[in-house]
């Protein structure tokens, strides 16, 4: 925790100090006032900080690697996102649907959400703020070979972008291509391959060589 | 019909280079995610609720807030709306806050 809270507060928790701006103070009075009316409890909202540490790319990853070198996993993976997770002891049954797109030579699949910021955080935890900005947003539908290409990735002409425009109900989880020359690499060292940004689409997966550094 | 503020999708005004700089959440960003999951959680809100408040704001005001503060402000619209806070009870206890650490 950093040095923005006093621990001594009232109510046992902390209260924020006079340098927070109006919106992040109003949020612990109207925590406190939550907690106070018994709309929540304190554990309510511990578990929620507790749950999202829990969840960052590297779960996206493992489910990556597990598709990469297993084609009846992979096979399940795209039939039944969630029960396919669930094998793998990540739980994503608080999405409420979920979908996995297959990238191949001839297609890749962009996620954005135009009008906010869904995004597949039971697996892959909290968006990165590029993903939130005004400018991805806007651009990911209008120009996605030019965001990819800010991004360092190159798509050939005769291969088709599909952009798809999450919602409240609707999250993505990009499944990228196995880099070329990865026969070797076992699961875990495949994981490493497995970028948060080639899970959102905006890149492919890291070449084989990364997997030794 | 005019396109809602929120509604960025190819917008000419945010067609601009993406700022890829991240920076580590502070602590009250992390306060707003966890309240707004658990409020979800125990069933007083859903995201669209909370998406349909964001959009109703006014339009300068969602262009000018940072993330987690547009949340903080679409949180509050949908507990006032729902009778579970009153913004008279906030504004009293953001001015004991500001009593109490002295006003920003």
């Amino acid at each position: 925790m950093s040095d923005t809270h006093d621990k001594s507060g009232e109510h046992g928790h902390e209260h924020p100090r006079h340098e927070l701006g109006y919106y992040a103070r109003r949020i612990y009075a109207i925590r406190d006032l939550l907690l106070e009316k018994k709309v929540l409890t304190q554990e309510d909202i511990q578990e929620q900080i507790d749950y999202q540490e829990q969840r960052s790319p590297a779960n996206g990853a493992r489910i990556v690697a597990r598709a990469w070198v297993d084609p009846d996993f992979k096979a399940r993976l795209i039939k039944d996102p969630k029960a396919a997770c669930a094998e793998l002891g990540i739980d994503a049954t608080s999405l409420n649907e979920f979908v996995v797109l297959e990238n191949t030579d001839k297609v890749r699949h962009m996620v954005v959400c135009t009008l906010c910021s869904c995004y597949p955080r039971p697996i892959l935890g909290r968006p990165p703020d590029w993903y939130k900005s005004l400018n991805y947003r806007s651009r990911a539908v209008s120009d996605p070979r030019g965001v990819m290409r800010e991004f360092g990735q190159s798509v050939g002409p005769d291969v088709e972008v599909r952009v798809h425009d999450s919602t409240a109900d609707i999250r993505y989880l990009v499944l990228p291509i196995r880099p070329s020359g990865t026969e070797g690499l076992s699961e875990r060292q495949l994981a490493k391959l497995v970028t948060r940004d080639s899970m959102i689409g905006v890149v492919d997966a890291l070449p084989a060589s990364a997997a030794r550094a | 019909m005019a396109r809602g503020h929120h509604d960025i999708g190819g917008s000419e005004r945010d067609s601009g280079p993406i700022d890829r700089a991240e920076h580590e959440l502070e602590d009250w960003e992390i306060l707003a995610d966890a309240v707004n999951q658990a409020l979800g959680v125990v069933g007083v809100k859903r995201t669209d609720e909370l998406r349909r408040a964001r959009e109703e704001m006014d339009s300068e005001l969602y262009r000018s807030l940072k993330y987690y503060e547009r949340w903080i402000a679409s949180m509050e619209t949908i507990l006032i709306e729902k009778k579970i806070l009153t913004k008279e009870e906030i504004d009293r206890r953001m001015a004991a806050f500001d009593k109490k650490w002295g006003e920003p």
